[in-house]
């Protein structure tokens, strides 16, 4: 028989279930590389595959274990049962024990945290409440203050198209210098997430994640805080990120030019070339 | 900035863009400071561009900004804040008004559509 060399990408998929608050959520997850965790936390309404480019990259690989797993309600990971009942609405403290459920069954010790978007609010409560447990944290376009500039009733209608309004909302967070094909990948996510996922996430984002008035609390002594946001995000600006960073003693801001909202899958060789070092500096 | 009659023909030539707006049937106003136009759209091409004079013509929504925010969404690489009608909208460069359930339902062909006016779109 013939042998075929089969070209895989380093990335392995699979399946784990975790329960929080006696609801059982079958979570799925991606994973490679090998030394601290790395685990990242997608945006609202899109999934783990935003971080593809950096579960692939042999130069973080080497010395990290990059996880990123689909929230329940996106990606490959199911709604609950009985999801049907009422409409999804993502809380503080749902998406907070989630993350902490996932990194207790996945036996994570001392991880890194990343998250971009509403991922990078949440790290910045983790950061104050499990500054113990991380190692250090990554807010990406995370800020501890947002305002709302959209309706969000818009999203999930049935005289508009969820995927394509979701994807036109969000396609005014990418840098115009972006490369096209990661612009329409990026957007193409937002395209499949599920009738009224995006707008339960926003509810995180726009209104329950505000934590100005705590956010100084954070010892960045005990959990490094690094904050890294792209020049032409209208939503976390980097004015509101600078803002976030001066309220956190110690934290260490970034603005990168020429990208926006979703640096690591928008544009992924430029976002490398401003994690490298942070991750060069968790390191040491 | 192109005249308007040039950017009319950049939109009709472009069959993307047509498919996409392929159930734009409306009149909508598109304001650039005083000045005042209203887009007849059949089946997602630009039929008309009327200078608005009568004030009770004013289309199914209005997109208005000035001149110069305008100018800066147009140049080949836009600044931020200035690179989409919804970043512009975030900073209030620009107003959005009116019916806008047509306008949403159809939202990246109204943003192509406004944004073909670059010089060049990559």
């Amino acid at each position: 028989m013939k042998s075929i060399n089969i070209e895989f990408e380093d990335i392995i998929g699979r399946y784990l279930n975790i329960n929080v608050d006696n609801t059982n959520y079958r979570i799925y997850v991606e994973e490679a590389g090998q030394g601290i965790p790395l685990l990242c936390l997608h945006t609202a309404g899109s999934d783990g595959r935003q971080f593809r480019h950096i579960l692939n990259d042999q130069k973080i690989t080497k010395n990290f274990r990059v996880i990123a797993f689909d929230l329940p309600w996106h990606g490959k990971s199911n709604p609950p049962e009985d999801y049907e009942l009422k409409d999804y609405k993502l809380t503080t403290s749902l998406y907070k024990k989630i993350i902490m459920s996932f990194c207790d069954n996945y036996k994570l010790n001392e991880p890194v945290i990343m998250g971009c978007s509403m991922g990078g609010r949440v790290v910045l409560h983790l950061a104050l409440e499990q500054s113990n447990y991380f190692k250090a944290v990554i807010a990406l376009e995370g800020s501890d203050k947002l305002e709302p500039y959209y309706d969000l009733d818009w999203l999930y209608r049935p005289d508009i198209h969820g995927g394509l309004i979701q994807s036109a909302f969000v396609s005014s967070q990418i840098a115009p210098q972006s490369p096209d094909k990661f612009r329409h990948e990026t957007l193409w996510h937002y395209m499949q997430g599920g009738p009224g996922i995006f707008k339960g996430d926003l509810y995180f984002y726009w209104h329950d994640g505000d934590f100005d008035d705590r956010s100084g609390l954070i010892d960045t002594s005990k959990c490094p805080v690094y904050l890294l946001s792209g020049e032409y995000d209208c939503s976390c600006t980097p004015e509101r990120t600078l803002a976030t960073a001066s309220r956190i003693k110690g934290a260490k801001a970034v603005i990168i030019p020429g990208i926006g909202h979703f640096p690591m899958s928008e544009n992924p060789e430029l976002f490398k070339s401003y994690i490298y070092p942070i991750l060069d500096e968790i390191l040491e | 900035m192109q005249s308007i009659e040039t950017w009319i023909v950049k939109i009709n030539s472009n069959k993307r863009l047509i498919e996409k707006g392929r159930w734009v049937n409306l009149t909508f106003t598109f304001g650039i400071g005083q000045n005042d136009y209203l887009f007849e759209i059949i089946e997602g091409k630009v039929i008309s561009t009327t200078k608005r004079t009568i004030l009770t013509r004013s289309g199914t929504f209005k997109i208005h900004g000035e001149k110069i925010a305008w100018e800066k969404h147009w140049l080949n690489i836009p600044p931020r804040d200035y690179h989409d009608i919804f970043a512009m909208l975030a900073k209030k460069l620009i107003i959005i008004d009116g019916n806008l359930t047509p306008f949403m339902q159809n939202l990246q062909y109204f943003k192509d559509l406004i944004a073909s006016n670059r010089q060049s779109i990559k």
